[in-house]
Order: structure tokens, then sequence, then C-alpha cells
């Protein structure tokens, strides 16, 4: 469904993506690993735009994305992100937040986005919470929210970056909890995160990254009782 | 003093109303101009930059005065300029230049993940400005620009030298006729401080309105964490 192509970025003098290669089939979850700095988040945020890469291809759904060419707005639309700050608009409550997009982007009549709104809300289980601005809302809670406005634009792929890094610990439970069932719905998803348990239990595959290229991959049993390159050995070794 | 304050009322309320409809019409307009320089500032062409960085020099760079003169008797021999219009653009053009930087910094101010979350929701720039970073960029513009306001209410009293019967104007013309200038000058001070408390007010009225149940509980906990 997606494949990424030589992808080099660099900003400035210093090359972050050094040669990706990556395909992601649809359905499939896919984690990311990798030290801070490994170029993980460029990979993540170059495949909605969000960065532009210097040289390389990104092919999805058997079209190749080109920044020229390609509407990008139209794109992002089917590439959902959930960040690691949230970003949740803090002058909309939670249920403005989720139907922002769905209403000025997609022009879906107010009545109908508010519905889905709510259900959307009700998945992640903040219904309570739909008129309650960020402000108020836990971290996990936040996230959670932020799932839900991804998901309103009923995206064919999610990324997460780093969706659990800026929580407290005993709110990372909630979120991942949330991520696993939508895993097993069957949505495309690209995890960035350091949680390996999750990466272990819930992805079908793991890929690790170190200074800008993919080190190994394969499916997390293999990955994490296994691993081949030293360099994985290395960071697997020093997380446990 | 008093009895000044009695006598020329009528004309004085006049004047006040023509300082009123100066400021306004100067500071709407000046909001406009300030608005589209804070974007030629922040956009990523090379010569909109230029221009905006240009404007913003020549005009905090000259006094007031100079541009309404400039305005009034430069510009006027051009285009027929009524002294009201020529007062109020100098005026617009004046406090452009500042509400530009006033806006360009709010705009700044609000964080990059607001824009990049509007992005990955398919949201294209403009939109993005409108719907999500404008609103949260006002909010956050207003005490700066409250004050900004104020400054404009008194600025415009300099439009009196080209011949504008505005507060100011009307007390330069009183205080020759009545050789009183010490009393009607604390009486046209006096209705300067009304009209800048009567609008303080609604400024601060306007702050509280919008930060209502919203910032309100984070902006405490910052300001507490800022005295600590």
């Amino acid at each position: 469904m997606i494949q990424v192509k030589q992808l080099v970025k660099s900003f400035g003098s210093l090359t972050v993506l050094k040669g990706v290669t990556l395909e992601v089939k649809e359905q499939e979850v896919v984690v990311l690993l990798g030290a801070s700095g490994s170029g993980k988040s460029t990979l993540l945020r170059c495949l909605n735009f969000l960065e532009v890469y210097n040289e390389g291809e990104i092919w999805v759904g058997g079209k190749q994305i080109d920044p020229n060419k390609t509407n990008l707005n139209h794109f992002r639309e089917e590439v959902g992100m959930v960040f690691q700050h949230f970003n949740l608009f803090p002058h909309k409550t939670a249920l403005e937040n989720v139907i922002e997009a769905p209403i000025h982007v997609k022009k879906m009549n107010p009545a109908e986005a508010k519905a889905l709104g709510l259900e959307l809300l009700k998945k992640v289980n903040l219904q309570d919470k739909a008129d309650v601005y960020p402000d108020m809302l836990s971290g996990g809670q936040k996230q959670r929210v932020a799932i839900a406005r991804a998901l309103a634009m009923k995206p064919k792929v999610l990324l997460f970056d780093e969706p659990t890094s800026a929580l407290d610990p005993e709110l990372v439970g909630e979120v991942l909890q949330v991520m696993k069932q939508l895993a097993q719905e069957g949505m495309t998803m690209i995890v960035v995160t350091h949680e390996m348990n999750f990466a272990r239990e819930v992805a079908d595959r793991a890929v690790f990254m170190d200074n800008g290229v993919i080190l190994e991959q394969g499916p997390p049993k293999t990955f994490f009782e296994n691993p081949q390159n030293e360099r994985t050995k290395q960071f697997l070794g020093s997380i446990r | 003093m008093v009895d000044i304050l009695v006598s020329s009322y009528p004309l004085f309320l006049k004047a006040a109303w023509l300082t009123l409809q100066l400021t306004a019409v100067a500071l709407v307009l000046g909001c406009i101009v300030g608005l589209i320089i804070a974007f030629f500032r922040i956009s990523n062409s090379k010569p909109l930059n230029y221009f905006a960085h240009t404007y913003i020099t020549v005009i905090r760079g000259t006094p007031l005065i100079v541009q309404i003169a400039i305005l009034y008797f430069g510009i006027a021999n051009l285009i027929t300029l009524s002294n009201f219009w020529a007062g109020a653009l100098a005026l617009a053009v004046h406090n452009g230049a500042y509400i530009a930087e006033i806006f360009r910094g709010a705009i700044q101010s609000i964080d990059r993940g607001q824009m990049e979350a509007s992005r990955s929701l398919g949201m294209s720039y403009p939109l993005a400005m409108r719907r999500i970073v404008l609103p949260q960029a006002f909010r956050r513009a207003i005490p700066a620009l409250g004050n900004q306001f104020i400054i404009g209410l008194k600025d415009s009293s300099l439009v009196a030298y080209v011949g504008m019967q505005d507060l100011w104007g009307t007390a330069l013309s009183e205080a020759a006729s009545n050789y009183r200038q010490l009393d009607t000058y604390m009486v046209v001070g006096l209705y300067y401080l009304i009209l800048i408390m009567i609008f303080t007010y609604f400024v601060n009225r306007l702050e509280g309105k919008l930060s209502n149940g919203k910032k309100t509980k984070k902006q405490t906990a910052n300001d507490n964490s800022v005295s600590v």
C-alpha cells in the first residue's frame, strides 16, 4: 500500500535519512524503533509531507506522490497523523476538534459530522467529554481525542509519532488500548514508539532504524528474541 | 476650568465624536493593513518580506506628524483627499506598521504543531490559518492590540495640525480665543482620559470574554510558575 524508495532527507548539512526503503501492506501494523536521532520521526513526517524529502520516491496505493503534482491537501486526508504533543486545537471543544476537518475540508454537513464525532469519541471512550476544552483533559484523554480527530477523516493509514512519549506512565495504557483496538479492526498503522510491549503484542513487523537507515526488520517475535544486527542487539539490550 | 467644561461642552462633544470617528476608521484600516503586512513578513516570498520590512522601517522611523503632513500636503495634491481622509489614512498607515508587528508576533507565537496538525487533516494553509492559527493569535494579540489602540486614539490628536477640529484642534482654537490655555488644555485632557477609560473597559471585557472558561485555568497555572 505504501512504498518508500531510497528516501533521503537533509536538514542543512545534516543528513537525517540516508536512503530508506520500506514497504507497508494494507492492514499492516509497523512499528519504527530506534534511538532518538535515528530518523524514525523524520521518516514518518515525510510520509505525509510535513517534511519534503530531498531524494527518493513515495508511492501510495500504486500512485507516486509527487509534491509538485499531487494535491497534498487531498492526499493528507487519507493519511492521518497523531502527534507526540497531541496538538489539539485549544480554542475548540473535544467534539469541535474532531469535526473541524470533516466540516471544513470534506464539507460534511454539521449534523452528520456531529453524529460522526460523537461516535468516534465514544469509540475512544470519551463521549462524556465532547463539550470539554482540551485544557481540562488529561494527557491520555487529549491523545485519545487526537486519535478520534484523525479517524474522522476516515484515513487509509494512520501515522503515530511517539503517541505516548509525553504521557504520565499511568496514562499510557489507555492510549495503547485504543491503538490496539484500531489495529485489530484492520487499520494500517505506522507507529514510532518506545513501547516495546506494544510493539511485541500488536505489531506485525518491527523496523529498527539507526543513523538514517533501516538496519533490521522482521516479525516482532524474531526481532525481539533473535536480533541479527549487533546495533539492534545493543539497542534492545539497553532498553530492557 | 469648570466653567469651560460647562460652557463649551457642545463644542467638545462634537470634537470628541470626530476624534472617535477618525480613530475608528484609522484603527479598522490599520488592522487590515497590519494583518496584510504581517502575512507579507512571514511569507516565504523575498519581495514581500522586503516590502513589509521596508514599510515597517520607514513608518516606525519617521514621526507621525511628518507622515500626516506628507499625506495631506503631498499626496493630497495628486488625488484630492479631504483632511478627514488624509488624517485617517495617515493614522491607518502609521498604526498599521505597529499592528503588523503585533500580529506577526502573535501568529509566530502559536505552536507550530497547530499548523502541522491542521495540515495533517487535509486543511490548506489558508484554511488552517483562518480556522486554527488566527483565532488563537488574535486572542493572544488582544492586550498588545488594546495598548496600540489607546496609543492610536491619543496620536489622532496630531491631525489638528492639518486643520481638523478634533479634540485637540478644538482645544487649540478655544484657547486661542479665550486666552485660558491651562484650563482649556486640562478640559481637553479630561475628555481624552474619559474616552480612553471607556475604551480600556471594553478591551478588558473582550479579553475576559475570550479567555472565559478556556484559558483561565492554564494561565493562572502559568502565572504561578512564573512567580515561583
